[in-house]
Formats: structure tokens, C-alpha cells, sequence
């Protein structure tokens, strides 16, 4: 085992993907050097093959893609040229890898803690028993609940922020001298993010691990990572240390990332109480079967409003939207529309009233069939509400697509799959708009999406809403998209309204604690931000553990 | 007890030859890098598949040019026949055409494109048939029993080319026509099924509830008849209704196998179209107030082309069979019209000639063959359109 020089180094790699019968390169000319203990953030737009280059640190390309160049060297060893055997024994030894979606990643049929000594056991560092102990340890300082017992269980019976610190932990299970983290809290709320990105620096750092940390998130990976690599369409735009990236970015690409933030528009004056709201949701509550997912729920939105409701995953704040949208009909409570009382299910709805509330989906994917071509999936809402045909109908669609900055001629006979994710999120709204709606529901439009595109969808949403006065009801989790387009928001915990008001208000303290809690644990792009908020707050002050003592009060 | 013994001894002398020769291969060092890597990462089984391949290698040499067992060697020139007529066909295909066909047979393995000449042939001769047949279906010669190969000198006759059966009609006509009354009567077979199937399967989706369990706990006692039995049950019964029509028993048989065929196409389509329903853009459509018919036949459908049309490859080999067989039982397709199950049936005893008269024995067989031939072809383009329908690995 060489001591001196980086413990991986990566020289001049190109890496290709197949795509329609031709090799395309993915990521070119890229060098990477890795100390010992050091932590890496590799960050990039979608598409930019940060994961890609990740993958390749550990000798490995994805099915489709191959090294077409360049050597990966980890501790002196080329990992390229390396037979399977050696390879196999570094791999999951020395190397290990966190995937993004634990929950997608952990084996359903075997319990943790199973998978866990699965490692250490086949490379012979420890046998079961041994191993089993070690994990219980790795357990109770990641801080996950219960460390005697929680790797018992399954990996459904788990939170997605205890599985992902569990993934962690197994990751650590032969004391690894590299970890690759791709993305490990993309899919989880703030206040879990919180707490695994706490659980992740102080275990990496604790073992002296080192650790090539990926995501598109600039504040989550200030927190991180000591050295910053910023990647575009697969080349290096810059590199240094965290510090001095965010405080003097020298590229243009990353100047433009750093002040991604920066849309916001200002609050519109409240509609004075005499007017009839759009939509008001008066008292509802609303079950899956016998359990219930609503109490109590009540607001309004007003014309040419934005209203944004928030909360974590399971706050009930979709539920809501599925209640006013009729798909759930809720068991207590009214919606009314215009001041009239709207059906509760879509099916005893007229046409008119359907119309008039539209909506637009968080994963364009499956929001637009992918055997349509844009043309039909925008006409057909246009034909079936308002008779438009052949030439008539032809230049509406041509005219909507204008209104969401696309070119009609280009975009017409396309299909969804030939579009990026930004557009076709804009042809869902397309298609909202294409009814002549009065109202329109944004069912977290723009967490599946890059943060400059998300910016460009914001302020398309900004626009179309002044000059057709629509009234928006917003749900997402991301408290910077309230900051940004909210007139009025509702934060949502537990199927129950816990705070609402003006946007202004809601931003200025005091909050009520919940919303504190949600508002404390976005990240900042200040690399002392995390170091500072857990001084402050101490461990057991934030994420699930912050909750729980919420509750129990 | 000789034959498991020098069984045994082969699979061992296999296998050691295996290790050896890719103990031998880590040894030498070849002058190409590749080959090296090659050998060093070599599994031992991949090793001992080398050592069988060589072996069966042998044993086809021998079979072929020292034994020249007559069905092996006609094996062995049909296989070779139908793979440079594959590979022309593909040739074809990737230098004529249009630029999206071309693409298409670059991507076609040579398996998918045997399986496509082969169904194209079969189809052309369906439905050319009475072009192609040099004498007609019913007519009877006074020659019986001909043999195939038309040389007078081993009992052919060069007017019957495939020979004549026992009494007297054309085997090569009768073959031709057989396919267009087999694959003929099949493909409408399984064209209803699919109909039948589908808008059940779809329906049973998209409504759920009452008539999702309705339509699942029928189409379930339906399958939990065994198939066959079910089918030879039903003929009995529609046999004694129509009587002497004999039409009309081609009818019932088509809607009875179409019937419980479809029971397979609506489980299928009922599990698709579950994954599908459940997409944002149905509900997406539901909402803006859609009727069920535009929700099936326009949303839902195009993206269960895919599967529905593998399972539609894999369903008319089954009806096909299934009809081969009712015939071969004497209730499917009637006499006089030709049709390879029956054929089958009528010629089955020559079999017994095969270690005196290879000839012989090769009557029942060509009907067999033309059987095994296309089922072979469909399911080669079945698997390819599976596998680019779901980018299936292997």
C-alpha cells in the first residue's frame, strides 16, 4: 500500500454513452485528484455526468456507457486495467457507493442489518457476529433510532432519512478509504436532509474517510465538501476549495449557478375580504379509507393570486389538491368554486366546471403520454372544451406554445421523449392553459427540474398568471420557490393547517415553531451554516428528532 | 447401465478437458493482450463450454459425413439453407429501403430476421394459395401412397413432387393449402381473442371495483379448466349442434378456441393496463371529464401496443397448435379441406417406416415440420419486439 500521492487520480478520462447507434461523449477530458480524508463535491446540471464521473472513480461505467480513455488510478492501482479479482476485492472493501433512492437500492426481501454484514463477511474482514456489533455501533452514531433494533427490521418499515443513514452505515461496514455519495438526500424533506447530512460529515470525518459527494444542491455541498468541482455537458468548468468557490466563482457557468436564486417577485396587496375567493376550501377532511389524512383543513385563494402550501412529505398537502380537484372526495367539508359549492367527486362535475380548475403534475414524465405528439396532447383540451377544429384548433395549439416560449413549427410533431424536462413541464402547462382555466393547482412543478430551468418555469408561471389573471394554488417543499412566487402561504404538518398567512408575515419572525423548524433547516450557501445551526441547536434539535419533541410537547 | 456409465465418463472428460484448456491458455502467453485478459478472467465453465462445443462439433461431423443418418443430414442442410436465406434477407433489408427500415434491420438480430422471411413466405403462400397449388385440395389421383422426391426409381412420381397420401391427393397441394386454412382460420382466431380480451382486460382497469372482480373471478373458473380438455368438450357439444353443417363447425370451433384464448390476452392486458392507469396523464384525462372509450382506445391502448402485440406473436402459436391438435383429434378443421393437423393424423402411422424408408416416414413429418417451422419463426420475432419493446437484457 503506497502512501504518498492522492488516493485516486483520474487523468485526461473520457467516458461515452450509446445512444441511436453512435457513441457520445458524456464526459471529456476531466481530471480528478482525491486525498486521503479529503471530501470532494462534484456538482453540475442534470446531464452534466457528475454521476457518470463518479462511477468511473471506482473503474465502473453504467450499462450503455463505456471508458473510452484516460486511466483511473485508486491507491496506486489502475482500475481500469485491473482484472475482475482485483477489482472485486476493492470494490465494497475500500470503495463504496450510497445511492441516491436508498429505498430503491436496499433489497426488500432481507432485512438491514442482513445487508449490511453482507460486506464484511464476504471480503473476510469480520465475521458475522463481529460484523453485526459493528453495525449496531455504525447505527448509534449516525444517530438512527433504536440502533439495537432498527437493523431488524425491513427496509419498508424505515423512514426514507433513517434508510439512506442505514445505506451510510453500510457503506462504512469494511471502513472503506473512498465513498461515493451520488446524491444521497435529493429525495428527502429539509428537516431529514438536516439530520443525514449532519450523520454523513461527522462519520466520514470521524473514520477519516474520503469521499467524492455529488448533487446539483450549491448549499447542501457547501456544508460537505472541502474542494468544489463544477461540471457542464460532461467538461470541468472550475475547481477550488469550498471557500474560495463561493466567494470568488471565476467562470461565468458557475457565477450564473451561484445567483440561481435570485428571481422573487414581490407580494401582491391582500384581496380585501369582501371579495368571493376563486377557491375556497372550507373545513375539509378527508380519509383513505379509515385513516385519516385531513382535518380541518380551510383557505382561500383569490384572483391573480398565488397561494403556496407547504410541508413535508406526508403533510397532507397533495391530499388537499386531490380534494379540490374531486380524484378524493373528501368526507367532511366543502370546496366552492366562485362562491358556488362544487361536487366533491369529478365525476358529478359539469364539463364548465371542470374546466375552470386545472392542474399541472410534478413529474412531467408521466403528466404527458408518452405515445402523443405534442400537437394532440395540447389540442385535445382545446377541442374537448371549447370545439375548436382542424385550423381553428391548429392555431390555438400554435398560439399556447408561443405563450410558453416554445417554438410552435419546431415543436408540434415532436413527442415527449424528444423533449428536456424543462420543456415538457412547459407543455404540461400548455395543456393546463389550453382549457382557459381560472384556476390552476402546481403540484410541485419544479422539483424535478435543474435549478436554472426551475427558475425559467417560476417566472413563465410569474408572467402568464399577470396577464391572465389566474389564481395558483403552489404545493411544494422548497422554502426558496415560496419565497419566490408565494402571495400567501400554508404550511401543512399532519394533515392539519399549523400557520397561514401573507408571505411577508410568514418570512419575519415570530413563526410558529414547526414552521421555524422548516425554515431553519434550508440550507445556506455559508459553509458554516450546518456547523453553526447544530451549535446553536445541538443534534437532537433538528430533523425527525426535532419533530418528535414537537409533537410530544 | 453401459449407456449412464460412458455418460458419466463423457461429462467428466469434458470437464477436465475444460480446466486443462484454460489451465493451458493462463500459461501461454498469447501475443495479443486481449487474448490474455481473455483467458486470466475466463470462468471455469466458460472453459468447459469450449470443450463441449468442440465436442458436439464432432459429433455433428460424424453423424453428417460418416453415419449420414438421413433426418440428421436433412437437418443439418435446412438449418444451413434457412440461415443464408435469413442472412440474404437481412442484407436486403439493411442496403433497400427507406431510411426507417434500414435502421430496423440494422438493429434486427439474425433470428428475428429468419423468423420474419419465413412468416412472410408463410403468409404470401396462404394467400396465394390456389396460384401456387399445382392440383386442388380435394382432388384424387389413382397413385396412392406416393413417396416424396419424385424419382421414380425410390417410388416417386415427378408429378407429385412431396408424393401423394393414402388415398391419392397431392401432399405439396395439400400442404399449400393447409396454410391457408390453418394459418388462415388461427390468425382470425386470434385476432377475436384479442378483441375479446383486450376490452375486457382494459375495461376491467380503468372501472376496477365490481366489475374488475366480476370479469377476474369469471375469466379465473374459465382458466381453471385445463385448456385442451375444455376446447375437445365444447367441439362435442357444438359438433352434435351443427350437425352435418360443416361450415358451421369451423365457426364454433374458431369462437370457442378464441374464447378461451382470450382469458390469457385479458389477464395480460388487465396487468398493463393497471401500470398505465395509474400514470398522471389518464388521471390528468379523467379529469378534464374524458369518456371511457377515449380514456381506453386513445390513452391507454398506444402504450400497450408493445406487450399486446408480443402476447398477440405468442397467442397465435397456441391457437395455431390448439387448432393443429382439435384437427389431429378429427373435431377441428372438417375433411375434405386440407389442414396440417389433419394431415398429420392421416399420415401418423408412416412414422413407423423411419429406420427402413427414411421417405416414407417423411409424409407425416412435412406437415409437422411446416407446424414446428412457423411456430419456430413467430417466436423468434416475438422475443426481438419483446426485447425492443422493454429493452430486456437477455
Amino acid at each position: 500500500m503506497s502512501q504518498s500521492g492522492p488516493l485516486v487520480k483520474i487523468r485526461n478520462i473520457h467516458i461515452e454513452g450509446r445512444a441511436d447507434e453512435i457513441w457520445l461523449e458524456i464526459v471529456r477530458n476531466v481530471d480528478l485528484d482525491l486525498d486521503r480524508g479529503e471530501v470532494l463535491g462534484l456538482i453540475g446540471e442534470s446531464g452534466a455526468g457528475k454521476s457518470t464521473l463518479g462511477l468511473a472513480a471506482m473503474g465502473f461505467a453504467r450499462d450503455g456507457c463505456r471508458i473510452a480513455s484516460g486511466t483511473v488510478e485508486f491507491d496506486g492501482i489502475d482500475l481500469i486495467a485491473a482484472d475482475a479479482v482485483t477489482r472485486r476485492s476493492l470494490l465494497g472493501k475500500r470503495i463504496a457507493y450510497v445511492a441516491q433512492s436508498a429505498a430503491a437500492s436496499f433489497n426488500p426481501a432481507h432485512k438491514l442489518i442482513n445487508q449490511h454484514t453482507e460486506a464484511p463477511v464476504e471480503h473476510g474482514v469480520m465475521n458475522r457476529t463481529k460484523s453485526q456489533a459493528d453495525a449496531i455501533e455504525l447505527y448509534r452514531r449516525l444517530r438512527l433510532p433504536n440502533p439495537e433494533e432498527i437493523g431488524f427490521r425491513y427496509p419498508h418499515q424505515v423512514s426514507g432519512g433513517q434508510l439512506q443513514r442505514a445505506m451510510t452505515a453500510m457503506a462504512m461496514s469494511c471502513r472503506p478509504d473512498l465513498i461515493i455519495f451520488d446524491e444521497p438526500t435529493t429525495a428527502l424533506d429539509v428537516t431529514t436532509q438536516i439530520e443525514v447530512l449532519a450523520a454523513i460529515r461527522d462519520i466520514v470525518e470521524q473514520f477519516n474517510t474520503a469521499a467524492i459527494y455529488i448533487t446539483h444542491d450549491l448549499a447542501v455541498v457547501a456544508q460537505m465538501a472541502d474542494r468544489i468541482k463544477v461540471l457542464l455537458r460532461g467538461d470541468q468548468v472550475e475547481e477550488s476549495d469550498t471557500r474560495s468557490m463561493l466567494s470568488d466563482p471565476q467562470e461565468d457557468y458557475t457565477k450564473s449557478l451561484w445567483a440561481v436564486r435570485s428571481f422573487r417577485r414581490e407580494q401582491k396587496p391582500l384581496a380585501s375580504p369582501q371579495d368571493i375567493p376563486v377557491v375556497s376550501v372550507k373545513r375539509v377532511a378527508a380519509a383513505y379509507g379509515e385513516t385519516r389524512v385531513l382535518n380541518e383543513v380551510s383557505f382561500d385563494i383569490h384572483v391573480g393570486r398565488t397561494v403556496a402550501v407547504v410541508g413535508e412529505s406526508g403533510s397532507g398537502k397533495s391530499t388537499a389538491a386531490r380534494c379540490i380537484t374531486g380524484l378524493l372526495p373528501p368526507v367532511e367539508g366543502t370546496i366552492e368554486f366562485d362562491g358556488v359549492a362544487l361536487p366533491p367527486d369529478y365525476r358529478q362535475r359539469s364539463t364548465e366546471q371542470l374546466r375552470q380548475a386545472q392542474m399541472i403534475y410534478q413529474m412531467a414524465d408521466t403528466a404527458l403520454n408518452p405515445r402523443k405528439r405534442i400537437g394532440e396532447i395540447i389540442g385535445r383540451p382545446v377541442e374537448f372544451y371549447l370545439g375548436m377544429k382542424g385550423a381553428e384548433r391548429k392555431e390555438r395549439v400554435e398560439q399556447l406554445l408561443e405563450q410558453i416560449e416554445l417554438d410552435p413549427a419546431q415543436f408540434m410533431d415532436r413527442l415527449p421523449s424528444e423533449l428536456s424536462g424543462g420543456q415538457k413541464q412547459r407543455i404540461g402547462i400548455a395543456r393546463a392553459l389550453a382549457a382557459e382555466p381560472k384556476f390552476i393547482i402546481c403540484d410541485e412543478v419544479t422539483s424535478a427540474l435543474d435549478q436554472l430551468v426551475a427558475e425559467g418555469i417560476l417566472q413563465l408561471l410569474a408572467n402568464l398568471q399577470d396577464s391572465l389573471d389566474l389564481a395558483y394554488m403552489f404545493i411544494t417543499h422548497d422554502l426558496a420557490t415560496v419565497k419566490s412566487i408565494a402571495d400567501e402561504v400554508v404550511v401543512m404538518k399532519n394533515g392539519e393547517v399549523v400557520e397561514t398567512g401573507p408571505k411577508d408575515v410568514m418570512f419575519t419572525p415570530p413563526h410558529h415553531p414547526y414552521t421555524d423548524l422548516l425554515l431553519s433547516s434550508v440550507p445556506e450557501m455559508d459553509p458554516d451554516w450546518l456547523t453553526g445551526l447544530l451549535q446553536r441547536r445541538g443534534v437532537d434539535n433538528i430533523g425527525d428528532a426535532a419533530v418528535d419533541k414537537m409533537e410530544s410537547r | 447401465m453401459n449407456i449412464v456409465i460412458s455418460l458419466i465418463l463423457w461429462i467428466v472428460g469434458i470437464c477436465v478437458a475444460g480446466w486443462v484448456f484454460r489451465a493451458v491458455g493462463q500459461r501461454i502467453r498469447f501475443p495479443s493482450e486481449r487474448l490474455n485478459i481473455y483467458f486470466r478472467d475466463m470462468p471455469l465453465m466458460v472453459g468447459i463450454g469450449f470443450m463441449f462445443g468442440i465436442v458436439s462439433l464432432y459429433f455433428v461431423f460424424h453423424f453428417y459425413f460418416i453415419e449420414k443418418v438421413t433426418f440428421f443430414v436433412w437437418a443439418v442442410q435446412g438449418f444451413v439453407v434457412f440461415a443464408i436465406s435469413a442472412w440474404l434477407f437481412l442484407m436486403l433489408g439493411r442496403n433497400v429501403g427507406t431510411q426507417m427500415s434500414r435502421k430496423l434491420f440494422r438493429e434486427m438480430p439474425a433470428t428475428a430476421s429468419f423468423g420474419l422471411l419465413i412468416i412472410i413466405i408463410y403468409s404470401l403462400v396462404a394467400v396465394f394459395a390456389g396460384a401456387i397449388a399445382p392440383y386442388g385440395q380435394e382432388e384424387i389421383f389413382e397413385k396412392i401412397n406416393v413417396l416424396p422426391g419424385g424419382d421414380p426409381a425410390t417410388g416417386g412420381d415427378p408429378r407429385f413432387l412431396l408424393g401423394t397420401d393414402q388415398l391419392g391427393r397431392d401432399l405439396l397441394s395439400r400442404l399449400i393449402f393447409g396454410a391457408q386454412n390453418t394459418v388462415g382460420i388461427a390468425f382470425l382466431t386470434t385476432c377475436l381473442a384479442f378483441l375479446i380480451g383486450t376490452t375486457l382486460g382494459f375495461l376491467a382497469a380503468t372501472l376496477g371495483g365490481w366489475f374488475d372482480q366480476f370479469t377476474s373471478r369469471a375469466i379465473d373458473a374459465l382458466m381453471a379448466i385445463p385448456q385442451l380438455i375444455f376446447a375437445l368438450l365444447l367441439m362435442t357439444i357444438a359438433t352434435a349442434w351443427a350437425g352435418s353443417n360443416k361450415g358451421l363447425i369451423t365457426v364454433y370451433m374458431i369462437v370457442i378456441i378464441a374464447v378461451l384464448d382470450s382469458t390469457r390476452v385479458f389477464r395480460l392486458a388487465r396487468a398493463v393496463g393497471l401500470n398505465i392507469v395509474v400514470m398522471d396523464y389518464i388521471e390528468a384525462a379523467k379529469l378534464r371529464g374524458e369518456k371511457l372509450s377515449y380514456l381506453i382506445f386513445r390513452e391507454i391502448l398506444p402504450n400497450a401496443y408493445a406487450p399486446l402485440l408480443a402476447e398477440f406473436g405468442l397467442r397465435f402459436c397456441f391457437v395455431f397448435l390448439t387448432i393443429a391438435a382439435l384437427s389431429f383429434l378429427g373435431i377441428g378443421i372438417q375433411p375434405p379441406l386440407a389442414d396440417w393437423g389433419t394431415m398429420v393424423r392421416d399420415l401418423s402411422q408412416f412414422i413407423n417406416f423411419a429406420v427402413f424408408s427414411p421417405l416414407t416416414a417423411a409424409l407425416p413429418l412435412m406437415a409437422a415440420g411446416a407446424i414446428a417451422l412457423l411456430t419456430v419463426a413467430v417466436n423468434f420475432v416475438v422475443d426481438w419486439m419483446l426485447h425492443r419493446s422493454s429493452g430486456l437484457k437477455e
